[in-house]
């Protein structure tokens, strides 16, 4: 499977060696807890806002869940490409910013793309999003779908 | 890190928190995607407060392929400031973002003292 975090800006020179940096950084967690797998996320005001998310699969479909909170459901699109499912939008900041004493969430577009292993039904794909979660399910086209083949022992 | 009986550290993930300060108070807007009211446990003690939110299990069975998102329970402390009022701390959680009131108490607030 390969998952793709898109760039929103073509990187400048500073801000690919911060991201160097950023991946260094994600190598020396990896390597203290490797139970985290692949968690840590450049510093979101470097490249831009890219959600977190998660891939589960059983033998019939595939759900991706996003960690989006703080949302209202027009500032999430949903496109399904072939195998290619893209969250973006936009998040809005409550309050005003010249209150902020500390800002650390971001704010403006943020987009993402997860590219599943297998194709996928694109009219069974279904969504929902509770407590600033996206949960989108994907059920896998017939064709691939695991079949079970009968093979008689002579 | 708290241990636990194992005195093994617990890990928590830091919920990112933004935090505004106005005349009255102060607010705290911290992100915990999959946490409910249910999930939420705040406390204020001897000047700090504490926000836990737990993540709940998933709702299906399926296996997961791919991890970002980091399992552990949101939990952040903040010293307070002695001017706000502990006693009218306030919080309600909306989309996974959980806001925090924090009014200062009446005698701090600036007052403009007519003179006679």
């Amino acid at each position: 499977m390969n998952i793709v975090r898109y760039l929103r800006y073509p990187q400048s020179d500073l801000s690919a060696s911060l991201d160097r940096i950023a991946s260094m950084r994600a190598e020396m967690d990896r390597m203290y807890d490797p139970s985290f797998g692949s968690s840590l996320r450049s510093p979101a005001s470097l490249s831009g806002w890219n959600p977190a998310v998660n891939v589960y699969q059983d033998k019939d479909q595939f759900i991706v869940v996003a960690e989006l909170p703080g949302l209202k459901k027009e500032e999430i699109q949903i496109s399904l490409h072939d195998e290619t499912l893209a969250l973006s939008g936009e998040r809005k900041r409550e309050g005003s910013s010249e209150q902020g004493l500390l800002t650390e969430r971001f704010y403006g577009k943020y987009q993402r793309s997860v590219t599943l292993p297998t194709a996928v039904d694109p009219d069974k794909v279904t969504a929902t999003y509770k407590d600033g979660l996206l949960q989108v399910v994907l059920p896998k086209a017939e064709e691939a779908k695991p079949k079970q083949i009968e093979v008689a022992l002579k | 890190m708290v241990p636990n009986e194992d005195n093994r550290p617990i890990a928590y993930v830091t919920p990112l928190a933004d935090i505004e300060s106005a005349e009255d108070g102060y607010v705290i807007r911290a992100e915990m995607p999959g946490v409910g009211k249910g999930e939420l446990e705040i406390t204020v003690d001897n000047g700090e407060l504490m926000i836990l939110g737990r993540r709940k299990p998933t709702d299906f069975t399926a296996e997961l392929i791919y991890r970002e998102i980091r399992p552990h329970d949101f939990r952040r402390v903040y010293e307070l400031d002695p001017s706000i009022d502990t006693t009218k701390v306030s919080a309600k959680i909306y989309d996974g973002v959980l806001t925090v009131t924090l009014p200062k108490a009446e005698t701090v607030k600036p007052r403009k003292i007519s003179v006679q």
